[in-house]
């Protein structure tokens, strides 16, 4: 927008290294199924918070590298957080103004709509359905929503990332 | 998404891509390495001479059914001369260890932290102690990722130990549990009997455990019978696998023109 040097970038990027590193940490068996979607959540944040510096582009790439994380078929997480990206750009100046309950509703949207393109994408190549704890990230997501809102704009103020 | 599902053109990409994730799981690997690594500097004398000697007993043990083995394998490839059928000769293998990263927790997989700079590649089985566990699908230069035997995509030709019916063992999602496709109700086919894999289809190499029967269930409305059997690696517990090269060389055995192979292990052999 304006000509001064973007700031904080390197905040941004660090948060989703992080993002993806809780993505894959080991975990005891019985809580597997609960971690929630960190990356989509890192990215919801920096899309709704700065819409002109993090979007489409970057949902795509984070979601490609998620895809060689977990070793999904390529493209799943990269479709699903595009689309994220794109409705939560299209729905910024909304979000921003909810309270934290309101948004971690629309989060949940969000989560849901991320899951709901990997099912079908499972189908697609034929995988059986998967059991119902297969909803259950998004909820927990929901759950987490405000401190990871939190947590992120203090950084966000901190580093005067704009 | 359907160029890398259904044909392979993607598959350098990945690797290339992959690379660049390489450092990302090492860092998470990191608690797992650096806790094995003190554990190992800071164990006592006492503990490694436990398992000095344990180990010792157990190396005596398999030395002596080697030696068995060794002249049952000879006297095996004599009959198999007789008969005039050929002998598929040796394999190699290399240990592999699995780095603590979790994949999708709805597909069955694992990396490993050997890749293509160890000659890894696609299609590779990989087995641990016990049985078979499964086939490399993706390969880096530094990891490579294995498809268990119980992800729902994953098929291998069997056959029974006992009467030699051949089958295939299908993955069904569960860690427990593979199903046996196409049997017929009458088959012979009984519960504890075992499955090993039967080298159809090229990929594995035949006569290496896989399963153990758990339930012959016949459906007279239907025409096959529905088998599940369960896995006899320890699937969810490995921390090692083994990877197999299989030296495709075959050749009639005789005792003067050994492959130089084959010379260094017949040397070792007492002369019957």
């Amino acid at each position: 927008m304006t000509l001064t040097p973007q700031r904080g970038g390197l905040v941004i990027v660090l948060s989703f290294l992080l993002a993806f590193l809780l993505t894959v940490l080991p975990l005891p068996e019985w809580a597997r199924f609960f971690r929630p979607q960190w990356a989509v959540l890192v990215l919801i944040y920096w899309v709704m918070a700065s819409p002109h510096r993090v979007g489409v582009g970057v949902g795509w790439t984070s979601g490609l590298i998620l895809d060689l994380l977990t070793g999904t078929l390529l493209g799943q997480h990269a479709l699903a957080l595009s689309l994220i990206a794109y409705i939560t750009q299209k729905m910024h100046q909304r979000i921003r103004l909810f309270p934290l309950w309101q948004q971690s509703l629309t989060t949940l949207v969000l989560l849901l709509i991320e899951k709901l393109l990997a099912l079908w994408v499972l189908g697609a190549i034929a995988q059986p359905v998967p059991s119902l704890t297969f909803w259950m990230p998004p909820i927990v997501g929901t759950l987490l929503w405000p401190w990871i809102f939190i947590v992120l704009r203090d950084l966000q103020r901190r580093f005067q990332v704009s | 998404m359907v160029m890398d599902h259904r044909q392979n053109h993607l598959e350098g990409i990945r690797a290339l891509l992959s690379v660049a994730i390489y450092p990302l799981q090492m860092i998470v690997n990191l608690p797992r390495s650096g806790g094995e690594w003190i554990a190992e500097t800071f164990a006592t004398r006492r503990m490694l001479q436990q398992s000095n000697t344990a180990l010792h007993k157990e190396n005596l043990l398999l030395r002596a059914e080697q030696q068995k083995l060794e002249s049952l394998k000879m006297e095996n490839m004599r009959l198999r001369n007789l008969v005039d059928s050929a002998f598929k000769l040796g394999e190699r293998v290399l240990i592999a260890e699995l780095i603590a990263v979790d994949l999708d927790p709805y597909r069955h997989q694992v990396l490993i932290n050997k890749g293509s700079t160890s000659e890894v590649f696609e299609g590779q089985p990989a087995l641990d102690a016990y049985a078979v566990m499964g086939q490399v699908t993706h390969v880096t230069p530094f990891t490579a990722t294995v498809l268990l035997i119980t992800d729902a995509s994953h098929g291998l030709p069997v056959q029974v130990n006992r009467n030699g019916l051949r089958t295939i063992a299908l993955g069904t999602g569960h860690i427990d549990r593979l199903e046996l496709s196409h049997l017929p109700n009458n088959a012979d086919i009984k519960v504890g009997d075992q499955l090993v894999t039967s080298g159809l289809g090229g990929r594995f190499p035949p006569g290496y455990p896989v399963a153990e029967v758990t339930s012959v269930t016949p459906n007279p409305g239907q025409p096959f019978a529905s088998v599940l059997a369960r896995p006899i690696s320890k699937l969810e517990q490995a921390r090692e696998t083994m990877l197999v090269w299989r030296l495709d060389t075959l050749y009639n055995y005789s005792p003067t023109a050994a492959p130089s192979s084959e010379a260094e292990q017949t040397e070792k052999e007492p002369t019957p």
